[in-house]
């Protein structure tokens, strides 16, 4: 008997290119459907919010697909959700743009911002500094991750509790320090684009789909 | 800190590549996504692709090949040539690309830029300047046409202009370099470095490793070249080597 490959479904909704996303899933050994109908992205081992572009419109779009009620019952059954770059950023609180706070789905206290550097948008690879026990980075701690945005959150001022672990948190430096990626439960994330960063980009799905 | 990124840039027309390629051991010479995949093992940090029939004959760009390389080759992918309107860029971006690079078009219509850009994303859109030495403000005008035509535009000018109107990035291509392998034209880096807020990418004149890091000590966030790749002078590795050497961050 061959066991089946974990299902992973990418959150279709018109965000930019997905060819990566779906090809990298398929490389990294996961059984992947692009779709945005809530019976599968629910039913899914994995989902996967990809995610480029301003905030507002990444918001705008994931609510007309109910989105947030989808991640909201993924996550409160314990099932694996991974945003990438604004897909990441969606989780916080608010996104700060054009001096406009536009509310994000709040899994995450903080607030994501314009970074404060000489030269934006952050384009290219850059090396991490990775949060201790981090099971996204297992194997790939020296390698580089592809970024591409402008805005990033510096804070995530979660700290847990004696029942529940604080998030893990992986950190880059454009012009400040920002995060980089998050793990916490079931809800994890990049703000890099591990679809666009090569081999290193493949190992860290394969991580994420060996905790399913 | 961001590594400086090194990119080959392949011209096709209709799915081929067209300048002259010689990789040894590569079979399929022509074939741009062998090419693209020979690049990605060779630790190319970017691709960029130009669509070079595209602009001479009006014939709109390969969405295939964006489909194609996007599917096996997990870098970022940037596709220009003949894009001459948002649409033009969201199909590209839906066929797999994740760049879109703008010339011509936008030198005819700057809101070309915005139009992009509100779509998309400014991350989306690069704004490449054919820029030559001539008698407008800043000593360098804008050409099209692969520097045939001259515009009467300055280039620098037009690259402010082009990141307030949401350009992500500037492709600075010397087309007085453009050839010579003598080098990158440091004096029009240095002064384009200047005024621009977004990651600034050089080209036109690599000839050797060592010119490479001259342009990331002149200021450029990525370096792109062509022929010296595809003619196997050196290879991607060699200029990270080169770059190492010289204290500079290379993946």
């Amino acid at each position: 008997m061959t066991k089946s490959l974990p299902k992973v479904v990418v959150f279709d909704y018109g965000s930019g290119n997905v060819h990566s996303a779906f090809k990298a899933l398929v490389a990294a050994g996961a059984d992947v459907t692009l779709t945005s109908d809530q019976d599968q992205a629910l039913a899914a081992d994995g989902l996967l919010i990809p995610g480029v572009g301003a905030f507002k419109s990444v918001m705008d779009a994931l609510n007309t697909k109910n989105a947030g009620r989808i991640i909201e019952k993924r996550l409160i059954a314990s099932k694996p959700v991974l945003g990438i770059c604004v897909g990441m950023q969606v989780f916080f609180d608010t996104g700060l743009e054009g001096g406009e706070e536009i509310p994000g789905f709040g899994q995450w206290p903080g607030q994501v911002r314009a970074l404060k550097a000489d030269v934006l948008p952050n384009i290219g690879w850059s090396s991490l500094e990775i949060a201790e026990n981090s099971v996204l980075f297992d194997g790939i701690e020296e390698e580089l991750f592809y970024f591409v945005h402008s805005y990033a959150a510096t804070e995530l001022p979660l700290t847990g509790s004696e029942a529940i672990k604080p998030p893990k948190l992986t950190y880059a430096t454009h012009g400040e320090r920002f995060i980089a990626a998050v793990e916490n439960g079931p809800l994890s994330a990049t703000q890099f684009h591990p679809e666009k960063s090569g081999e290193a980009g493949i190992k860290l799905l394969t991580n994420w789909i060996q905790t399913f | 800190m961001s590594t400086v990124r090194i990119i080959p840039c392949l011209d096709v027309a209709e799915g081929k590549v067209v300048k002259g390629v010689n990789f040894e051991g590569l079979k399929e010479v022509g074939d741009p996504i062998a090419l693209a995949k020979q690049y990605y093992e060779d630790g190319a940090d970017e691709l960029t692709f130009l669509d070079v029939a595209a602009t001479v004959n009006n014939r709109d760009t390969t969405y295939q090949l964006a489909t194609a390389v996007a599917e096996q080759v997990f870098i970022p992918l940037t596709i220009g040539g003949g894009v001459r309107s948002a649409e033009d860029a969201k199909r590209l971006i839906a066929s797999g690309a994740d760049k879109i690079g703008v010339n011509s078009a936008a030198v005819a219509r700057p809101e070309l830029i915005t139009e992009i850009a509100d779509v998309l994303g400014s991350q989306a859109v690069v704004v490449s300047v054919d820029a030559k030495r001539g008698s407008t403000k800043s000593g360098f005008e804008v050409t099209t046409h692969g520097g045939k035509k001259s515009t009467g535009i300055d280039a620098l000018e037009w690259a402010k202009k082009a990141i307030d109107l949401g350009s992500g990035e500037i492709l600075l291509n010397s087309i007085d370099a453009d050839g010579t392998k003598t080098g990158f034209d440091i004096e029009m880096l240095t002064v384009f470095r200047k005024v621009s807020s977004v990651p600034l990418i050089a080209s036109g004149g690599g000839g050797k490793p060592a010119d490479f890091v001259a342009a990331a000590h002149a200021g450029a966030d990525a370096v792109l070249a062509a022929s010296v790749f595809h003619f196997g002078l050196f290879t991607i590795q060699d200029v990270k080597a080169e770059m190492r050497a010289a204290g500079i961050e290379v993946r």
